[in-house]
């Protein structure tokens, strides 16, 4: 019989022993715990809006990533300058530039992602996930910790925005990532790439995080 | 020994016995005969539409309650009479698996959510046929001719498209009364729309038997009468309005009463216990809003028939109707002075 390699202790794992530490928390907890869609449930404009196909819904995530990360790290370093008064002027601002900066880079990258995008980029200057962690996290904390929360609650929408995405495109349009996944002859439900298949989804998928929650919640 | 308990409650302590699922076999029994007109007229592709809409809806409310472990309440007919509603309310070739989401929706979206029968907004059959009017635009307004010969041992195959498939249309499909109106400008027999002889959804062309299974529940005092009369007199009054104003571009009040599926909904789907107001005033200005919205729909909007809609949009604001409209209560002055 081999000696067991492990000690007796319960294995925690690595990911949770990284999650103890406070930076890994930061970044983990806009993932899951806090996820901006499914739990925090903000930013819906943009959440009902351009999630019809997952292309779309992966490049607004990204977009939002961007803008979210880097406006989370000026704010953080300018956060003992900014008086108190104008503070929210002063974040718009900052968002807006980075906001400018994505526009662009996306023209850049397709040209077809900025027109399916549309209006959404510019609108990303008044996303209330953004403004939030700038007023709610940004605002108080180091650069470090900043950027860490900003990544992770950037990838926590990407990741809202993909699943509802992923549903509306492949039962809307036969389509993944504009792949044909379903048979030619499919036939496609047509509510689910407009507006209330968004509402349809969105409600869909809070109900399945909400009850696994509950059922978490009950077996602690 | 037996635990006393003492019951405390309020009035009525004496009831008769009229309970949820004797009034809802009753209706159940009252639109019978206008189903089985339409299996009549449309054969077996209209049977299987709403024998499909039936089992699902019941299916569906009995694996949900089982899913939230609740006692089944398959058993208070609520849920068959919105699985034949949304049958009888369906064209009669349409394919079954979108049949069966439409019951499913239904019962899931339109009822259960919001806590089950009582609870619901909208009535479900129909927030189910609007989810699949949304969902599949070409299937919902897909009809068959009435009367075809071989209805009765040909059933169309656009009925049995394979699940998530695209049906295949055989053949011409037909118009109802109301699109033949709206794109083509034909008027309709008027003898024709009140017996049914005519396109339209499984089992909303026979005028005559809705109607029949109406006047049964109302004398059973088993549905609101003010429902259906104000829908039917204030469609009669505007449209007929209009006609009169210009009898070229606005087809005839009674065309208008018997055309499409108004009957059916003016009869048994506004006059759902759950989503209508509660007062008597209400009840007749919940019945006039339908109307107009009907008419409004029908004549200048940019679909055949509006009675869904209508019902839907009137469904949701019937609180603020109930709210508007209160009863002075008993015993209180008209206006209570402020003290």
């Amino acid at each position: 019989m081999n000696p067991p390699t492990h000690s007796n202790q319960p294995d925690k794992g690595f990911f949770s022993q990284l999650a103890n530490s406070k930076s890994a928390d930061e970044f983990v907890k806009g993932l899951w715990r806090d996820n901006p869609v499914f739990v925090q449930v903000l930013g819906m404009c943009p959440t009902l809006a351009v999630s019809n196909s997952a292309t779309n819904a992966v490049s607004m995530g990204l977009a939002t990533t961007f803008v979210l990360t880097m406006s989370n790290v000026l704010i953080s370093m300018l956060r003992n300058f900014i008086p108190k008064q104008v503070r929210i002027a002063s974040y718009v601002l900052i968002i807006a530039t980075f906001v400018t900066i994505t526009d662009y880079m996306i023209q850049a990258i397709s040209i077809d992602i900025h027109k399916s995008l549309g209006a959404f980029i510019a609108l990303i200057v008044v996303n209330c996930v953004i403004l939030g962690r700038a007023e709610a996290f940004a605002s108080k904390n180091t650069v470090g910790f900043s950027f860490l929360d900003g990544l992770g609650m950037g990838l926590g929408f990407t990741f809202g925005l993909f699943c509802i995405g992923t549903v509306r495109e492949i039962l809307g349009n036969g389509t993944f990532f504009a792949m044909q996944v379903m048979p030619e002859s499919f036939e496609k439900w047509v509510i689910m790439v407009l507006p209330p298949g968004g509402f349809f989804t969105l409600a869909l998928w809070l109900l399945i995080f909400k009850g696994y929650k509950l059922k978490k919640a009950a077996h602690e | 020994m037996p635990k006393l308990t003492l019951n405390i409650s309020t009035s009525p302590h004496v009831v008769k016995g009229l309970s949820t699922d004797t009034i809802m076999k009753h209706v159940v029994l009252a639109l019978m005969p206008a189903a089985a007109f339409g299996v009549y007229v449309f054969g077996t592709g209209a049977l299987l539409v709403m024998l499909t809409s039936t089992v699902f809806a019941v299916a569906t409310e009995h694996l949900l309650n089982r899913w939230i472990r609740k006692n089944t309440t398959v058993n208070d007919y609520s849920a068959a009479i919105t699985g034949l509603l949304l049958g009888m309310c369906l064209p009669p070739a349409f394919p079954l698996w979108m049949t069966a989401i439409g019951s499913a929706i239904s019962i899931a979206l339109g009822k259960f959510i919001f806590g089950g029968l009582g609870c619901n907004v909208f009535n479900p059959a129909l927030v189910g046929r609007a989810f699949l009017q949304a969902a599949f635009p070409g299937a919902i307004t897909t009809w068959t001719d009435p009367f075809k010969a071989d209805r009765f041992f040909n059933v169309p195959s656009s009925v049995f498209a394979w699940p998530f498939m695209s049906p295949v249309v055989d053949g011409v499909s037909g118009a109802t009364p109301l699109s033949a109106f709206k794109f083509d400008h034909v008027n309709s027999q008027s003898y024709d729309l009140v017996m049914g002889f005519c396109g339209g959804s499984a089992g909303e062309t026979s005028a005559v038997f809705l109607l029949l299974g109406g006047i049964y529940l109302a004398w059973r005092k088993m549905l609101n009468w003010r429902i259906p009369v104000s829908v039917l007199l204030t469609v009669l009054v505007f449209s007929g309005t209009m006609h009169f104003l210009d009898a070229t571009r606005y087809p005839s009040p009674v065309f208008m009463v018997f055309a499409g599926g108004l009957m059916l909904g003016a009869i048994f789907m506004a006059t759902d216990m759950v989503a209508s107001p509660v007062t008597s005033t209400g009840v007749w200005v919940y019945g006039a809003i339908i109307g107009i919205l009907v008419v409004l729909i029908r004549l200048w909007g940019g679909l055949p028939e509006g009675v869904m809609y209508a019902i839907l949009l009137t469904n949701a604001i019937s609180p603020h109707i109930d709210n508007l409209i209160r009863p002075r209560v008993y015993g209180t002055l008209k206006k209570a002075k402020a003290s």
